[in-house]
């Protein structure tokens, strides 16, 4: 279906800039929600109403078109233009950032009151308040929605390839374009951004652990790689420590 | 003072006029909470505020602690005003770092405790002093150490409060107010939310600190022999007013008030 020098060339380079699209476009998503998101539980109501105006917006937009229009108009109006996978991250990091800050105020509405009064008590500042008590325990509450966000992100990325960044979907375009076969590449790359999203949803759960144990709710050191003990294996290794302890007694 | 506080260190306890309540009217919509509330409390008091529920008392303590805003009044704290400043010569509302300032000067304890579910034990105590008072890590440690000795948690320094019992919980919630050494604590039915049986342990801590502290406190509960044993004043409370005070003996013994009678040979 494709040639080695294709695959070299081409395709392996393309996953990277997958990844790395999607790694950008995280992180500014990942900023933009958190800066947004903060910002609409804001106490001022002119810093709520615009950051409330940049999520009706930015949600309502298609990154898709934003996409086209940074890499397309910004050129004509300003007389120079955005590297395209610049404009692929900003239309990507802008838009599912509004979603995101859903998510941040959403998780901050639902920290019970009564904490921001303890903070009061204590006499916090508002910062201190928001980064010490209420947004580290609004985070647990986060990670299940932007673990689904993420992976609406990664799939997203895949939009970049209309606008020439070469990501991988870019280079099954051109082996269609080239071969004129469809079938084996693009269910490669269904397969491709599957595992992708399953390797994320895996980190996203680790994070989920860590998360609420942080919140004293779920046993620590719960990992991928030592998911589980089995009852047999608990037993095996409490017999053992008795009989060690019988042992030395 | 009486000299049984012998362990008196804190120049500011001097008997002297800590807290004053002038004329302090709070609504929500129609309901008057509080009522032109007129009244002083003079420092390393312990008071008491009993009075049936939708009276007020609890009202009282948010006030203080500014978690609520009265729509009238004005509250003084050391000589300072809470909620206002005086700029030449008016009196105006408080901005926030003022208001914040004088508020260190006072410590609360919830009902329903409040603990920070995301930081163990230690920081639930430490982080205020550390990032309030601007004390050092290890001497916020180790006063958070001395307080967790007071109070019987020393082993449970390490834990989340959601690995705590309620009375525990309630305990850490008081080291935590102690912590940040406040001149007035307010309790807030602190143990309205725990099971019968850890309610008692609670009572003797703050009898304790009661009695070997100066703090000024304030107290609002429905435990009526924890009252007796604590207060110099009790204050009935009924719709938003003080209808009587006095010392615990006389007003539990021989109320002036009918409303205090009816209210006290209902929950005695």
């Amino acid at each position: 279906m494709m040639t080695s020098k294709f695959f070299f060339e081409w395709f392996l380079p393309g996953i990277w800039i997958t990844i790395q699209v999607l790694v950008y476009s995280a992180v500014l998503a990942g900023v933009v929600s958190f800066v947004i998101g903060t910002l609409r539980t804001s106490r001022f109501w002119i810093v709520r109403f615009l950051a409330g105006t940049y999520f009706e917006i930015f949600r309502g937009m298609s990154a898709l078109i934003m996409m086209f229009w940074m890499a397309f108009v910004v050129p004509l109006m300003l007389g120079w233009q955005f590297v395209p996978m610049f404009s692929g991250v900003l239309a990507l990091g802008l838009t599912y950032g509004a979603y995101g800050s859903e998510i941040v105020r959403g998780a901050l509405a639902a920290v019970p009151p009564a904490q921001r009064e303890a903070g009061i008590a204590l006499s916090f500042t508002r910062m201190q308040r928001l980064r010490r008590i209420e947004l580290p325990q609004a985070w647990p509450e986060m990670v299940p929605p932007f673990n689904n966000l993420l992976i609406e992100l990664m799939k997203g990325t895949a939009l970049v390839s209309v606008i020439t960044v070469a990501d991988m979907t870019f280079a099954g375009n051109l082996v269609r374009l080239s071969k004129n076969e469809s079938m084996p590449i693009y269910t490669l790359l269904l397969v491709l951004y599957f595992v992708l999203a399953f390797i994320l949803t895996r980190g996203m759960r680790m994070l989920e652990r860590k998360a609420k144990a942080g919140v004293g709710r779920a046993p620590e050191g719960r990992t991928i790689l030592t998911r589980k003990l089995s009852p047999k294996g608990e037993l095996d290794q409490a017999r053992a420590g008795t009989a060690g302890a019988g042992g030395a007694g | 003072m009486s000299s049984s506080k012998n362990e008196t260190e804190n120049p500011a306890v001097d008997g002297s006029e800590l807290i004053r309540f002038d004329k302090v009217t709070k609504r929500y919509g129609s309901n008057v909470v509080l009522d032109q509330l007129d009244f002083s409390v003079n420092s390393g008091k312990h008071i008491t505020l009993i009075g049936p529920s939708g009276s007020g008392k609890t009202t009282i303590l948010r006030a203080l602690m500014t978690l609520v805003k009265p729509e009238e009044g004005t509250i003084k704290v050391s000589g300072q005003y809470l909620f206002h400043e005086e700029k030449d010569g008016k009196l105006v509302d408080a901005g926030e770092s003022h208001i914040r300032e004088v508020r260190k000067n006072i410590g609360m304890v919830f009902q329903q405790f409040n603990l920070f579910p995301n930081m163990k034990v230690l920081r639930n105590i430490t982080e205020a002093p550390v990032h309030v008072l601007g004390l050092d890590k290890d001497e916020a440690d180790e006063r958070a150490r001395e307080l967790l000795e007071l109070v019987g948690l020393t082993e449970h320094l390490d834990k989340y409060p959601s690995q705590l019992s309620g009375g525990q919980q309630q305990r850490v919630a008081i080291a935590r107010a102690l912590a940040m050494r406040p001149q007035i604590l307010l309790l807030d039915e602190v143990t309205s939310a725990l099971d019968p049986e850890l309610v008692a342990g609670v009572l003797d801590l703050l009898r304790d600190i009661a009695r070997s502290t100066d703090i000024t406190m304030l107290c609002v509960t429905h435990e009526m022999g924890f009252a007796r044993d604590i207060s110099d004043d009790v204050l009935m409370f009924n719709e938003g007013k003080v209808i009587e005070s006095g010392a615990p003996e006389k007003i539990f013994s021989e109320p002036e008030h009918e409303r205090t009678r009816e209210f006290l040979s209902a929950v005695l």
